[in-house]
């Protein structure tokens, strides 16, 4: 009683396991499984998930495994109960596929063959010869066997259809097996039981612990390792959750150079490294050559892949102003380093980050173009015009290298910053591009510092000390007023007063810029004036501005410059310039004066012995699908007896082309043979 | 047409003549270009001679099409004579035969085909109908024409320049309404049913829509070079494999419609039968499945060589396996369950709106390693 309930309640779940409905809702699991993989962008660093979904859905998203949907545990389970349940669906169906194969149902009795959906029947017997004849000649397989009086001729076509589904189904299962290969279950496993655990430090690859490294007989790994030219590694990192292990590599890998090119229009052309491959023990050369991005490398069943690219930590030379003492001074430092950094008494740390020698930027055309004739016309006009040509005009420039580097003080906060080596022109003055932000999120403020003739910040910064320098204002204001005198802008009486205001005006210049002034004219100017009394004070600070120019000039020693429009502008530059300086953030400014590029490649090294596991899978997979769909498994029965003949045709699909073929067969074998009443 | 005659059709002359045709061509061009053609793109040109002598003997009117839009691709690129700037200048090429001006010919003749099949199916007239085919053949050859012509277009521009025009959104999108155009007249002739043109061209329609609308605004019928993920000869096969599919998966959706308001009376008498909508709908898909596996199986390949694994779970892969599941699925109950009717036709329509989503809103919505023109 018990053995039969366990029996039947057996055979249940193997039918259960078995069956399509099973199949159908395991496909569906898995595609929404799929879907969730999408949508969450997957192994993110675990903070901007926190940042993303705030802690509360962190803590459950997290053990829920969404954050690598591909390798959680539950959907494993759901690709190995895939593969269960389609081997037992094999299983099932493959005695019956194979019988279906071999036989040729020329056990067939009149009657079954009356009852099919397609027959036909003649009173009078055909010509066995010819029948053979036609089938042979439409690729027909057939069987005689004598049957009473009358002869069944059974004759079927195209029994590989019945392989499709064998082909199709295992091919499920050998790709399915394929990827289990090259997944990192082994890993996850020894995760589970703290064999491994992934290290979650920022170390040096050296002083990670056993616990956390793999050794190089690894059967399949996917790391990443980046090197910068003349550097070499033997091993690669595979990012786990929040962390990474270790992967030892079978030998060394080696970069000597790292090449990029572009296209005319700026976009990425070619990203090339050439590399060594050394022996791990005698670190002699085995294998060199140059990786390109579709063009991998393998050594030994590891494969090689360029990856990714950038500074690899290259030689810098800075001018260095101090914007406390003014001093000028020579840095020479390396990208993705840190040192130290002293301005008057307080210190700071300079991390520097990366050097980006090209910055391409593409102004479309409506920006560039200045001709009016394409504002003149309409736009849609203008846009079938351009749909004409498949070539666009887009004109790119390179703003040239730039450095981005953080300036962080003892309170260790910090503010970042980004220069560009190369002037920025601008009708025809030039400038010195320095980007500051506060927060990593916020976009750069671009500062624009206007440089002398010879291309150098020292004019202004000349200029900025002598007009922050209170010592100098009572000097500057009264070349001022004397100028204003001699134009006639105040009387003799006036002259002494107007030098006052000036040189007040100065004064609050040189606590804060131009805000500074804002405030002081707020506190002290009633509304209705303010409008006014700013104007003037404006005024006043510009010609202060040029004497205090030619002061400064003169102090140094140097000619002074007539104050043209090039000039003057250079002198409103330098006082905006002045005044943004103001929240600047850093004690100095660093102005990078060369590098000497040293770049670095990402690799992707793979070792993934079921990929050609999965290849096979796949021809499989096509060659069944081929069969199923293509194959059209026909049965003809012709039974010729003494006084009649009965034709009946059966096929797997009851599609139109039966009815087609079952006519057309009748037309062949029996041609104006008017049809027995059925 | 009698499917048994088709299935053991002796080469008639007509066979002989095309096969001719193009073992001649390729000859010549082998003659004059096999020095600069490298293993994979000799044996290439050898495929395709096999490729196109079977697709011209499988079907007929190929043995037109492709001859007669390779010859009129040859005329534009004996006009340009080298020159980029002649397409500007000269009128041919200006008003008929460069890539753009053929794309606009194509998306005229896809909406007036559109018209003509809804009117021939409302007023049930048959010259109406066959004018509508003839469009879409003209546009279908426009379609064609424009790739060829662009493809030679793109090396003008710069030797380093040149590629397949299948590399970004606008490219494909072409692609599509000529795949899906050229399955469709293939139908359309095997199943004597022009009616359910009204139907499939409105699918077409609105990705011609969507051409004009990302020529105009987004400028993006110019020609860019490929990027480096992109320089592989993976991808001359992957995507044309891949729209193989999506036309498919388009037209069984379409027809999806169809008889769904057949069902419901509408249209009933002027459509085909429902039966042979569910059967050309069936045979669609048949057709994309397959195809799609294919073009899934070489897009692993690719991604094997380009991003070091066949498969990353990268979000065009997924949604790729999501579409092949969906259909895998449809298959399963449509031959082995042996459903019929309304429901296929729903699951079929709802299949148009994943698909869609795999071949674009995975551009639009969701970041990955497709490099592939996002919008
Ligand atoms: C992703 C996985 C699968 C795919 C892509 C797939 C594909 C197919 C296709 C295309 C057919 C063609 C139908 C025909 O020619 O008759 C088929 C048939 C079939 N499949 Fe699947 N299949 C999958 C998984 C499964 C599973 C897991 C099962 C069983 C639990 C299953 C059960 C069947 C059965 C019973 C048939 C009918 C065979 C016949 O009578 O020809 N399939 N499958």
């Amino acid at each position: 009683m018990m053995t039969s309930n366990t029996h039947t309640f057996r055979r249940a779940l193997f039918d259960l396991l078995s069956s399509m409905r099973f199949a159908i809702s395991l496909l569906t699991l898995l595609a929404i499984a799929s879907i969730i993989g999408t949508v969450l962008k997957q192994n993110e660093p675990y903070v901007n998930y926190r940042v993303e979904f705030g802690d509360f859905w962190f803590s459950i998203f997290e053990p829920l495994g969404l954050f690598d949907v591909y390798h959680s545990i539950w959907f494993l389970l759901i690709l190995a109960f895939l593969v269960f349940s389609t081997c037992l669906c094999i299983w099932r169906h493959f005695p019956g596929v194979m019988r279906e194969i071999r036989s040729y149902r020329d056990k067939a009795s009149a009657n079954s063959l009356r009852l099919m959906s397609h027959h036909h029947e003649i009173n009078q017997p055909l010509e066995q010869e010819q029948v053979c004849q036609h089938l042979t000649e439409h690729g027909y397989r057939y069987r005689l066997r004598i049957d009473g009086d009358a002869t069944l001729i059974a004759a079927k076509k195209g029994s590989w259809q019945r392989l499709g589904y064998l082909f199709t189904h295992s091919a499920i299962v050998v790709i399915c097996i394929g990827g289990l290969m090259d997944g990192n279950l082994p890993l996850k496993v020894m995760e589970m039981l703290n064999i491994k655990t992934a290290e979650t430090r920022n170390v040096p690859q050296s002083q990670i612990p056993e616990m956390s490294r793999l050794a190089s007989n690894n059967l399949s790994f996917r790391g990443n390792v980046s090197l910068s030219e003349g550097s070499s590694a033997s091993v690669v990192f595979l990012n786990s959750g929040n962390g990474y292990f270790v992967q030892e590599l079978p030998f060394i890998l080696k970069l000597n150079k790292f090449h990029i090119e572009h296209y005319s229009t700026g976009m990425p052309k070619l990203f090339a490294s050439d590399i060594d491959v050394l022996d791990i023990k005698t670190g002699k050369v085995i294998q060199s050559g140059t990786i390109k991005v579709n063009h991998p490398l393998v050594v030994d069943g590891v494969a090689i892949y360029q990856a990714s690219f950038g500074d690899g930590g290259s030689g810098l030379e800075f001018v260095q102003w101090d914007l406390l003492s003014n001093a000028k001074s020579k840095l020479a430092a390396q990208s993705q380093t840190e040192l130290a950094l002293t301005a008057g008494q307080a210190n700071y740390r300079l991390e520097i980050g990366d050097l980006r020698p090209f910055n391409i930027e593409t102004l479309d055309k409506t920006a560039t173009t200045g001709d009016t004739s394409a504002v003149a016309v309409s736009p849609l006009q203008t846009a079938l015009a351009s749909a004409q040509s498949v070539q666009g005009d887009r004109n790119v420039r390179n703003l040239g290298p730039t450095i981005q580097f953080k300036v962080r003080d003892d309170r260790g906060q910090a503010v970042e910053y980004q220069n560009y080596m190369q002037p920025f022109i601008e009708n025809d003055s030039s400038y010195f591009i320095t980007g500051m932000r506060r927060e990593v999120a916020s976009a750069f403020a671009f500062t624009r510092i206007p440089l002398d003739q010879d291309m150098q910040l020292d004019a202004f910064m000349r200029f900025r000390s002598t007009i922050l320098n209170e010592h100098l204002h009572a000097d500057i204001t009264k070349r001022t007023a004397a100028k204003a005198l001699k134009a006639g802008g105040v009387s003799a009486s006036g002259e002494a007063q107007f030098a006052e205001i000036a040189e007040g005006v100065l004064f609050q210049f040189s606590q804060g810029g131009f805000p500074a002034i804002e405030s002081f004219l707020e506190k002290k100017v009633p509304q209705a004036e303010r409008q006014v009394v700013a104007q003037t004070y404006l005024k006043i600070l510009q010609s202060a501005a040029i004497d205090a120019m030619e002061l400064a000039q003169a102090q140094a020693g140097l000619p002074v410059t007539p104050t043209d429009n090039m000039q003057y502008r250079f002198l409103m530059d330098s006082l905006v310039a002045t005044s943004s300086l103001f929240d600047y953030g850093s004690p100095a400014i660093l102005q990078l004066t060369g590098f000497n590029e040293v770049k670095s490649s990402g690799f992707q090294l793979t070792r993934s012995p079921g990929k050609n596991v999965v290849y096979l899978g796949s021809l499989l997979l096509i060659i069944g699908i081929f069969c199923m769909f293509y194959i059209r498994e026909n049965r003809l029965w012709i039974r010729i007896s003494p006084h009649s003949t009965l034709i009946a045709m059966s096929s797997n699909r009851k599609t139109d082309d039966l009815n087609r073929e079952f006519a057309a067969h009748i037309e062949h074998l029996a041609p104006n043979q008017q049809q027995a009443p059925l | 047409m009698n499917s048994l005659s088709l299935k053991n059709r002796r080469f008639n002359t007509a066979d002989v003549l095309f096969t001719l045709f193009i073992v001649v061509t390729a000859l010549v061009s082998w003659q004059k270009y096999h020095s600069f053609l490298d293993y994979y793109e000799q044996g290439i040109l050898i495929g395709s001679v096999a490729g196109l002598c079977w697709f011209g003997w499988f079907w007929p009117a190929m043995r037109v099409f492709f001859p007669v839009c390779g010859i009129i691709a040859l005329g534009a690129i004996e006009l340009y004579a080298g020159d980029l700037s002649r397409g500007q200048t000269e009128f041919w090429l200006k008003y008929l035969l460069s890539s753009q001006s053929a794309v606009m010919w194509m998306c005229v003749l896809f909406f007036l085909a559109t018209i003509l099949y809804w009117i021939g199916l409302l007023r049930q007239s048959a010259t109406a109908l066959s004018i509508a085919s003839g469009l879409t053949w003209a546009a279908a050859g426009a379609a064609m024409i424009s790739k060829l012509v662009r493809w030679y277009e793109s090396y003008l521009i710069g030797a380093d320049v040149g590629h397949i025009p299948v590399s970004n959104l606008y490219e494909v999108f072409i692609l599509f309404c000529l795949m899906t155009a050229l399955m469709y007249l293939y139908y359309e002739a095997q199943f004597a049913a022009k009616t359910m043109g009204a139907f499939v061209l409105l699918v077409i329609s609105a990705a011609v829509g969507f051409i004009i609308w990302y020529s105009l605004d987004r400028q993006a019928h110019e020609i860019q070079p490929l990027i480096p993920a992109l320089q592989s000869w993976w991808m001359k096969i992957h995507v044309p494999a891949n729209f193989v599919g999506y036309g498919s998966f388009a037209i069984a959706s379409m027809l999806g419609v169809a008889q769904l308001l057949s069902a419901r009376g509408i249209l009933t008498n002027k459509l085909p039968s429902y039966d042979t909508l569910g059967e050309v709908m069936y045979k669609a898909i048949a057709v994309g499945f397959l195809f799609f596996t294919i073009a899934t199986v070489l897009g692993a390949m690719w991604a094997a060589d380009a991003w070091g694994g066949y498969w990353s779970w990268d979000p065009k892969e997924t949604w790729a396996l999501i579409v092949w599941l969906n259909y895998a699925a449809w298959l399963h109950v449509r031959l082995i369950k042996g459903w019929r009717g309304d429901i296929l036709a729903w699951w079929a329509v709802i299949g148009l709106f994943v698909t869609t989503f795999a071949f674009i809103g995975v551009n639009m919505f969701l970041s990955g390693l497709h490099s592939y023109g996002g919008l």
